[in-house]
């Protein structure tokens, strides 16, 4: 059973309240802001990195250019990062701008707000959907996931009906517990995928997003380019979203008050949305970065060649960041400059869609259903422990 | 108050234009941060320091 090996440290979470980064990340923070540990992907046992929890030193890492996000020349990618094709996320600039530039137009907060007709279609089906079936539901299989899956297959030209496969395929890419060769093997099967999705558009562009980088960008980018580029976005644009409405979901069961907020103010949901990503701060592990010449941070060395990683949960509960109680939930809190979609340039492309999704969502799913609530106790609840995107198992409710 | 945008640093996080539409907007082609009112009153300026903060790319200054 994968879930029995001892959870690496930037993934742990405090066990009383799993929404909150662990007590030994929090101590590291104040004591030892840079500190050396084991690589957490399990392929290298002797490799040490360095995690950095502050965050001015986590947000400085980000946008630093001396920090590259390409792997090095002695690491074979799948052994310390996920094991998706590189693409837009394993490049530097100038290589990086190529190949965000075509996406940049595709996400924009126009181009996002265009959308949101079609985002409520999709949350009301489902929520309807749910209804028709009655209580119980597993809010996760049933909600939190379809909603983005939808969402992202029909903005990239994706048919919904292969969602079973890529589904199953990026969970395994996400998980750290699995071995390296079972991730490298649904790593090469979503690029064949995709590959072959990339070649239909090719010959006949679609009108959705892959057909429009075809037309628009097809003498630019190659095959290879769109084969990652679609995969990125087929994967980041829906695990991160569901995970972050069911957990959501369920830290605003744990708070009926932060709840009632969002369900009866129409004008608190977009800070309330800011203040869940920040407090939840799911991607807790992959932002890493190789220091391409020695650099100190935090008043230590870190030498060329040496990687980081960066503990978003942590710098997201810094008092750098939130003098004002960083450990509490307060849905009303003015919106801070959170790390959640990481920052500088490889900053999410897709954050204003997540937003949109989850402003929509959220508010609809606790007006449908005022009665919601857990249908197992919440010490019952499992959590994705190793998976690069925190979250839950399966969140069974009740209306 | 003026404020200076930097259409090469930009990587079209929609950031700025989420904390005031009056003043910040994206082009139709490359969903660029371009500028709307590159004056903007006095009381906007808190929310123009919130959009140099909330800036990934550091593609935003704020001249006095
Ligand atoms: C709540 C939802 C989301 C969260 C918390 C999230 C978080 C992040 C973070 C932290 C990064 C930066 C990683 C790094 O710097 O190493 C990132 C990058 C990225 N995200 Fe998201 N994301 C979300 C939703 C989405 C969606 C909906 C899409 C696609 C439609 C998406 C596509 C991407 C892509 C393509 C990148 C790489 C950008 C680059 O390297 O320039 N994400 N995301
Ligand atoms: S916040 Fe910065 S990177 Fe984002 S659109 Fe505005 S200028 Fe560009």
């Amino acid at each position: 059973m994968p879930e029995t090996r001892p959870v690496p440290l930037p993934y742990r979470r405090e066990r009383s309240w799993p929404f909150a980064p662990a007590a030994e990340l929090v101590r590291l923070r104040s004591e030892e802001p840079l500190s050396r540990i084991p690589m957490p992907i399990p392929a290298d046992p002797d490799l040490r990195v360095w995690l950095a929890t502050r965050y001015s030193d986590v947000r400085g890492i980000m946008a630093d250019p001396r920090f590259s996000n390409a792997p090095g020349p002695d690491e074979p990618r799948t052994r310390t990062r996920s094991a998706t094709p590189p693409s837009l996320l394993g490049v530097d600039p100038p290589e990086h701008t190529r190949l965000r530039r075509p996406l940049t137009r595709e996400f924009t907060v126009r181009g996002v707000n265009a959308m949101r007709t079609r985002i409520e279609e999709i949350v009301a089906d489902r929520l309807a959907a749910m209804e028709r079936a009655g209580p119980p539901a597993d809010l996760l299989r049933d909600f939190a996931l379809p909603v983005p899956v939808l969402v992202i297959c029909e903005l990239l030209g994706v048919p919904y009906r292969d969602r079973g496969d890529f589904r199953r395929r990026s969970d395994t890419l996400l998980d750290h517990s699995l071995g390296q060769e079972e991730r490298a093997r649904a790593a090469e099967e979503t690029a064949a995928y995709m590959r072959a999705l990339v070649q239909r558009h090719r010959a006949d562009p679609g009108p959705e997003l892959l057909g429009r980088l075809v037309r628009e960008h097809g003498a630019v980018l190659t095959d290879a380019d769109l084969v990652g580029l679609g995969s990125l976005l087929l994967v980041g644009g829906h695990e991160t979203t569901a995970n972050m409405l069911a957990l959501g979901t369920l830290l605003l069961l744990r708070s009926p008050d932060q709840l009632a907020v969002v369900r009866d103010d129409p004008d608190a949901v977009a800070p309330a949305v800011e203040e869940l990503l920040r407090y939840l701060s799911i991607v807790h592990f992959g932002v890493i970065r190789r220091a391409t010449e020695d650099v100190t941070v935090a008043g230590r060395l870190v030498r060329a060649g040496e990687l980081v990683v960066c503990s978003l949960p942590s710098a997201n509960r810094d008092r750098d960041l939130l003098p004002d109680q960083p450990d509490r939930l307060d849905v009303t809190r003015r919106p801070v400059p959170h790390v959640a979609f990481g920052h500088g340039v490889h900053q999410c492309v897709g954050q204003q869609l997540a937003r949109a999704e989850l402003r929509i969502a959220l508010p609809a799913l606790l007006r449908r259903f005022p009665d919601l609530r857990l249908d197992v106790p919440f010490e019952r609840i499992r959590y994705r422990d190793h998976a690069l995107v925190y979250g839950v198992v399966s969140l069974p409710v009740r209306w | 108050m003026r404020v200076v945008v930097d259409r090469t640093r930009c990587i079209g996080s929609g950031q700025c234009v989420m904390t005031d539409p009056e003043v910040f907007d994206q082009d139709e082609d490359e969903g660029l941060v371009v500028l709307r009112t590159p004056e903007p009153p006095e009381s906007a300026r808190e929310r123009m320091r919130a959009a140099v903060a909330l800036c990934p790319s550091a593609a935003i200054r704020l001249e006095e």
